[in-house]
C-alpha cells in the first residue's frame, strides 16, 4: 500500500515537470498562470474532499474559509499601520521584526505586516473559527449540516462586503508580493512565473502527502468507519466528535493557506471569493472527483478549474458547474472515474416508463 | 424615538416576514411529503414572477397571474420527473447537491430567457406611491395582499392536508412512507404532487412580492436563503409555525436597522438561524421528539 | 502512474489545441473583460452588446485603417481573479492591441498594474476615481467622475436651500464609491449628512430604512446604486410619506427604474450624461447627432432601451479607433495619440484626455435631469421649484 502511494506521489512530480517542460519547448508558458492559480485552488479541494469524502460531512461554506485567509492576510499587508505605531501593542510586532515598510500606491510610506506574519496570523485566525464553529456544527446532520455550513459562508461573505476596511465590493487590491525564502517570492509578475507554477505544485505535492498518509492511517480508518455508520463507530470506542472536528478544521486551514497564496499571487482579492457559488463549485468538483477519492478531486479540481479561468466555459461557467453537479448525482454518485453511465441511463428509462404505466 | 416610527419600524418588519414566509411556506411542502429540502424553491418565485411579468403583456393581471402559477407547477412536475422520481432511495447529501443543481440550472436558464433585466408586476390595487395610513404609520397595499394571500395558502394547505384524500395520502408518505405504499398510496406520485403545490405557491409568492421587490434571474436565490432561514426558525414542515417565524424574524431585522449598520442585517439573520440550529435544531415551535423521528 | 497519464495526458490536449496555430489574420485584436452575467450583468451585457454591435459596423465599413477589428470578449462574472486571468490570457497569448474593461472599479484596479507591466493600453469602464487617480500610463477609463456627479448634486441643493441630507447606498462597488465621494465633499460644500447607510443589493424592501431617515428628519435624500433597490428606495419614501426631494446617482440612467417606480420617480433629480435625452436636446449640441444614432442603433438592434452604461463601453472603442486612425497601428503610438487627444465627442461628455487626466471629462459632461410623466427630462429651474413645493403642498 504504501509503496504503491509513494509511486502515486513520483508520478505527480513527474507530471508537473512535465508539462513545465511541454509549455517551455512549445513556447505555451502562459498556460502555467492559469495552472498555478487551479493548483492553489485545488489545495481547498482536496480538503474539502477528506471532509466530505472521507469523514462523510459536506460543508457549503468552504469559500468562506478561503476568503478569511486571503481576505485577513490582504488587509494586514496593504492597511497602514503608520498612525498606531506609538500604540503599545503594534510598537512591540514592529520591534519584534513582524512589521515591514513599503511604498504604497501613491509613493508614501507605509507600514504593513510582514507577509509571513499577516499569513500565520490568517491561517491562525481561520482556524480558531473553525474549531469555534466546528464543535456545534458538526453535530447537525444532513440538511441541518448543509444549511448551517451555507449559512456560515453567507456570514463571511456578507462581512467582506459589508466593511470598508475589507474594501467592500471592490476588494483589497494593491497586495504585495510574498517573500516565501529569500529568492522565493509569490507573486503574479512575469519573470517568476515558472518558479510560482513550482512553488504551488511543492505546496499541493506536500499537502497531498499529508492527506494521503493521513488517510492511510488509524485516523482515515476511524473517519470511514464514521461515514459509513456514525453511530456503531462511536459505539466501537471512536470518539467520532473529535475526528469529525480535527477534519474540519484541517480542511478549514487548507482552504486558507490557499486562500493566502492565491492572493498574493493575485496580488489581491474580491469578495466573489467568498460567494456561495464558490463554495457549492468546490462541493461539485470533490463530486466530480469521486467523493472518497483525493486524487480524483485533485485532477478534477486543476482541471475545471483550470478550464474555467482560461474561460473555456465563456458565459455558461456556473451552467456548466451546476449541470456537473446534476449529471454526476444521477448518473455517477460514486465520481466520474467510477462510472457505469449505461445502467444508470437503463435505471432512468425503465422508471420513468414504470410510472407511466402506473398513472 | 418617537412611538409613530416605532410603529414604521414594525410595519417594515412585517412586509419582510410576510416576503419571508410565503417563501417558506414552499420548502415545508416538498419537505413534508420528501425530507428533501428543494434548494430550487427559490427559482420557483422567480419562475412564477418573470412568467407573470411576461404574460401580462398579453392578458390582463389575474389571468397572467394564474397562467404563470399553471406554468410553473408544470416546470415543477417536470424537475421532478426528469431529476428525481428515478432515483432508488437517495442519500440526502445527494439530494441536497441535486437541487443546489437544478437550482443553478434555473437561474441560468431564465437569464438566458429573460436577460438581466429587472422586472416588475403592477400593484395589485393603486400604485407604487398609494399607502394606507393607520394612525400616522403608513402601509402599502401590497403588504396587505401578500399577508392575505399567506394567510390563505395557510388554511388553504390545512384544509387540504386535513380533508382532500390527495392531501392525507401525502401526510401518510410523511409519515412513513413504506407504511403508505403498503396501503396503495403511490408514494412517488405524492412526491411528483408535492413538487407541483410548492412550485405552484413558489409562483404565487414571486407574483405577490414581485411589485414590492422586483424579480430579476439572481432573486431566487436571496429570497431562498431567507425562506430556509425562516423554515427552520419555524421548525421544518411547519407551515403556520413559518408565518410566525418570519414575522418575528422580518420584525427584529428592521429593528436591527435602527441601531446598526444597514449592511450587516443579513449577518444578523443568519447568526439567529445558526444560534437556532446549535441550540434547538427542531425550531422554534418544534418539538424535539418529533424532530428526532424524522428520518434527517 | 494511471492517473499521473491521465492528469498529463489532459493537460497536454488542453495545451495542444489551445496552441493549434490561428490563422495569423490582419486584424487589429481588441481584447474586453466585462462582467456579462453575475453581480455586474446590468453594467458588464449593454457593454457588450454595444462592443459587437459597433465592431460589426466597423468591418462592414472597412475596418481601421484598411484592418478588421477582431472583438476578443471575455466574461468575467464580476469576479475579479477572473478578470486577472484573462487579462494575462488577453495581453501574452492573444496579444490584444487593447483591453476594454472591466466593468466594475474592483477588477479594474486588480489588473491595472497586469497592464502596465503588459504595456497594453487599458480603457476602463468603472467609475472609480482611484483608477486614473494615480495615472497609470496604460490606464484610462471613460465613465465620468463620480466626484462631479456628487458636486453637481451638491450644487443644486444649495439652489434649493437643502443642507441637512440623509444618504443611501448599496453594498456594491458603484455605491461604495458614491458614498465616499459624498462623504468627502459634503462639508466643502456646507451638507451635513445626518442618516448615512448601506444597504444589501438585492434587498427586496427597504421601509426600514427610509424610517430610519425620517426619523433623523432630513431635508433631502440622496440614493446611490444601480440596482432595482434605487426605485424600491423612491417608493418605499413614498410609501412611508418621507416627502422630501430625492436625489438619485448618475446610475438612475435606466428608464426601466423609471417604469418600475411608477408615479413615484417622478420629481426625482439625478445627475446623467445626455444620452437619456437625447431628443429634447437643442440641435446644435454637439453630441446630440451622436446619441441620436447610438440610441437608435442599439434600441432597433437588440429591442431594449439604451442605458448609459453601454455608452462607456461605445466611448472606450471609439477613442481607441479615433486614436488608431490618428497614430497608426503601432501601441506605443496610439497610447500617446490618445493622452492628447482633445475635443472627442463621446456618449459620456466631451472627452479632453492630458497625461494628468485619463478620464478628459469635465463637470459639464453631466446634465441635471429630472422625471417628468415616466420621462426623463432636462432639469429646469421651475421644475426644480415644483419638486420642492410640491411635497409641502401635500402636508
Amino acid at each position: 500500500m504504501g509503496h504503491q502511494r509513494y509511486l502515486q506521489i513520483l508520478g505527480l512530480i513527474s507530471a508537473v515537470i512535465a508539462v513545465q517542460l511541454f509549455t517551455y519547448y512549445t513556447d505555451t508558458g502562459h498556460h502555467l498562470t492559469q495552472l498555478t492559480m487551479s493548483a492553489y485552488y485545488s489545495l481547498v479541494i482536496i480538503g474539502l474532499c477528506l471532509l466530505i469524502g472521507y469523514a462523510g460531512q459536506i460543508s457549503l461554506g468552504h469559500a468562506g474559509f478561503f476568503a478569511i485567509g486571503g481576505y485577513i492576510s490582504a488587509f494586514l499587508t496593504t492597511h497602514n499601520f503608520l498612525p498606531y505605531k506609538d500604540n503599545y501593542f503594534i510598537s512591540f510586532l514592529s520591534k519584534s521584526g513582524l512589521l515591514a515598510s513599503r511604498e504604497d500606491l501613491y509613493g508614501g510610506q507605509i507600514l504593513i505586516f510582514h507577509p509571513w506574519a499577516a499569513c500565520i496570523a490568517a491561517v491562525l485566525f481561520a482556524v480558531i473559527v473553525a474549531y469555534l464553529i466546528g464543535g456545534p456544527v458538526l453535530k447537525l446532520k444532513g440538511h441541518y449540516l448543509a444549511m448551517a455550513t451555507l449559512g456560515f459562508g453567507i456570514i463571511v461573505y456578507k462581512i467582506v462586503l459589508g466593511t470598508e476596511k475589507f474594501g467592500a465590493a471592490d476588494g483589497i487590491s494593491d497586495v504585495p508580493s510574498f517573500v516565501l525564502l529569500p529568492g522565493v517570492e509569490i507573486t503574479g509578475k512575469l519573470p517568476v512565473r515558472i518558479m510560482n507554477y513550482y512553488v504551488a505544485w511543492v505546496i499541493v505535492i506536500i499537502c497531498m502527502i499529508i492527506l494521503l498518509n493521513l488517510i492511510n492511517s488509524r485516523i482515515g480508518r476511524a473517519l470511514r468507519s464514521i461515514h459509513g455508520a456514525e453511530d456503531a463507530s462511536n459505539a466501537m470506542g471512536v470518539n467520532t466528535a473529535k475526528y469529525k472536528l480535527n477534519t474540519f478544521v484541517l480542511s478549514a486551514a487548507f482552504a486558507s493557506v490557499a486562500g493566502v497564496f492565491l492572493t498574493h499571487y493575485n496580488g489581491g482579492i474580491g469578495p466573489s471569493e467568498a460567494s456561495v457559488m464558490k463554495s457549492v463549485r468546490y462541493v461539485a468538483i470533490v463530486a466530480v472527483g469521486g467523493m472518497a477519492n483525493l486524487w480524483g478531486a485533485l485532477i478534477m479540481g486543476v482541471l475545471l478549474n483550470f478550464l474555467s479561468l482560461r474561460g473555456y466555459f465563456g458565459t455558461y461557467d456556473d451552467a456548466v458547474f451546476g449541470g456537473i453537479l446534476i449529471l454526476i448525482m444521477l448518473f455517477a454518485p460514486e465520481g466520474l472515474l467510477r462510472i457505469d453511465l449505461f445502467r444508470s441511463l437503463k435505471g432512468m428509462f425503465l422508471k420513468i416508463s414504470d410510472s407511466k404505466e402506473k398513472t | 424615538m418617537n412611538i409613530e416610527l416605532f410603529f414604521q419600524y414594525i410595519v417594515a418588519g412585517i412586509t419582510y416576514g410576510a416576503i419571508y414566509s410565503i417563501v417558506a411556506i414552499g420548502f415545508n411542502i416538498i419537505y413534508n411529503t420528501t425530507g428533501i429540502i428543494n434548494f430550487a424553491q427559490g427559482e420557483f418565485v422567480m419562475i412564477g414572477g418573470m412568467t407573470a411579468v411576461t404574460l401580462h403583456s398579453f392578458f390582463p393581471l389575474p389571468y397572467a397571474i394564474l397562467l404563470a402559477v399553471i406554468i410553473t407547477m408544470i416546470a415543477g412536475a417536470l424537475i421532478e420527473i426528469i431529476f428525481i422520481r428515478w432515483l432508488v432511495n437517495p442519500s440526502v447529501l445527494r439530494m441536497i447537491i441535486i437541487t443546489i443543481g437544478i437550482s443553478i440550472l434555473l437561474r441560468e436558464a431564465a437569464l438566458y430567457i429573460w436577460g438581466e433585466k429587472v422586472r416588475g408586476l403592477p400593484y395589485f390595487t393603486g400604485t407604487s406611491v398609494s399607502s394606507l395610513s393607520i394612525g400616522g404609520v403608513h402601509v402599502s397595499p401590497q403588504v396587505l395582499w401578500v399577508i392575505g394571500i399567506s394567510a390563505v395558502i395557510v388554511v388553504a394547505l390545512n384544509l387540504f392536508f386535513s380533508y382532500t384524500m390527495p392531501g392525507r395520502q401525502m401526510r401518510a408518505c410523511a409519515s412513513n412512507r413504506d407504511a403508505a405504499r403498503l396501503c396503495g398510496v403511490s408514494a412517488s406520485n405524492m412526491i411528483t404532487l408535492s413538487f407541483v403545490l410548492s412550485a405552484g405557491i413558489g409562483a404565487l409568492a414571486g407574483c405577490v412580492v414581485s411589485p414590492i421587490t422586483y424579480v430579476q434571474y439572481e432573486s431566487g436565490t436571496g429570497l431562498a436563503i431567507k425562506g430556509f432561514t425562516v423554515a427552520i426558525l419555524g421548525g421544518l414542515g411547519n407551515s403556520m409555525a413559518a408565518v410566525a417565524a418570519g414575522l418575528i424574524l422580518g420584525i427584529l431585522e428592521s429593528l436591527s436597522i435602527w441601531v446598526m449598520p444597514t449592511a450587516y442585517k443579513d449577518v444578523i439573520s443568519i447568526s439567529i438561524l445558526l444560534l437556532m440550529l446549535f441550540v434547538k435544531p427542531s425550531g422554534l415551535f418544534g418539538s424535539k421528539e418529533a424532530a428526532s423521528l424524522k428520518e434527517f | 502512474m494511471k492517473i499521473a497519464r491521465f492528469f498529463v495526458l489532459a493537460v497536454f490536449l488542453i495545451i495542444a489545441l489551445a496552441a493549434a496555430p490561428v490563422p495569423a489574420a490582419d486584424t487589429i485584436k481588441v481584447g474586453a473583460i466585462l462582467g456579462v452575467t453575475g453581480p455586474a450583468s446590468f453594467l458588464g451585457a449593454p457593454e457588450a452588446k454595444t462592443l459587437e454591435m459597433l465592431v460589426e459596423d466597423i468591418n462592414k465599413k472597412g475596418g481601421v485603417k484598411g484592418r478588421k477589428i477582431e472583438l476578443i470578449i471575455k466574461d468575467s462574472g464580476a469576479s475579479p481573479e477572473k478578470a486577472i486571468s484573462f487579462a494575462k490570457q488577453l495581453i501574452e497569448e492573444e496579444k490584444v492591441f487593447a483591453i476594454i474593461g472591466p466593468s466594475t472599479s474592483g477588477e479594474t484596479m486588480k489588473i491595472k498594474g497586469i497592464a502596465e507591466e503588459g504595456k497594453t493600453i487599458l480603457l476602463s469602464c468603472a467609475a472609480a476615481e482611484v483608477i486614473v487617480n494615480p495615472v497609470a500610463k496604460y490606464v484610462f477609463k471613460t465613465p465620468q467622475m463620480d466626484k462631479h456627479a456628487v458636486i453637481k448634486i451638491f450644487e443644486q441643493m444649495k439652489k434649493m436651500g437643502i443642507s441637512k441630507i440623509g444618504v443611501l447606498s448599496s453594498n456594491t462597488g458603484f455605491g461604495k464609491a458614491g458614498k465616499e465621494q459624498i462623504e468627502k465633499l459634503a462639508p466643502e460644500h456646507g451638507i451635513t449628512i445626518l442618516v448615512n447607510e448601506v444597504y444589501d443589493k438585492a434587498a427586496s424592501d427597504l421601509t426600514a430604512e427610509v424610517t430610519k431617515l425620517k426619523a433623523g428628519n432630513v431635508q433631502a435624500l440622496i440614493n446611490w446604486s444601480i440596482e432595482p433597490a434605487q426605485s424600491i428606495v423612491i417608493k418605499n419614501a413614498k410609501q412611508i410619506g418621507l416627502d422630501v426631494p430625492i436625489f438619485q446617482s448618475h446610475g438612475f440612467g435606466n428608464i426601466q427604474y423609471v417604469q418600475a417606480a411608477g408615479p413615484a420617480a417622478d420629481g426625482v433629480i439625478f445627475p446623467a450624461g445626455r444620452l437619456l435625452v437625447a431628443e429634447t436636446l437643442p440641435k446644435n449640441h454637439p453630441q446630440k447627432a451622436l446619441l441620436a444614432k447610438y440610441k437608435k442603433d442599439y434600441e432597433t438592434k437588440f429591442k431594449e432601451d439604451v442605458s448609459t452604461f453601454g455608452g462607456h463601453a461605445y466611448d472606450a472603442l471609439m477613442i481607441l479607433v479615433k486614436a488608431i486612425e490618428k497614430a497608426g497601428t503601432d501601441k506605443e503610438k496610439v497610447r500617446g495619440a490618445i493622452e492628447t487627444m482633445k475635443g472627442f465627442v463621446g456618449t459620456g461628455g466631451v472627452f479632453n484626455f492630458s497625461p494628468e487626466d485619463h478620464n478628459g471629462l469635465a463637470m459639464d459632461s453631466f446634465e441635471m435631469l429630472t422625471v417628468k410623466d415616466g420621462k426623463f427630462a432636462v432639469l429646469t429651474a421651475a421644475g426644480a421649484m415644483k419638486t420642492e413645493i410640491a411635497p409641502k403642498k401635500k402636508k
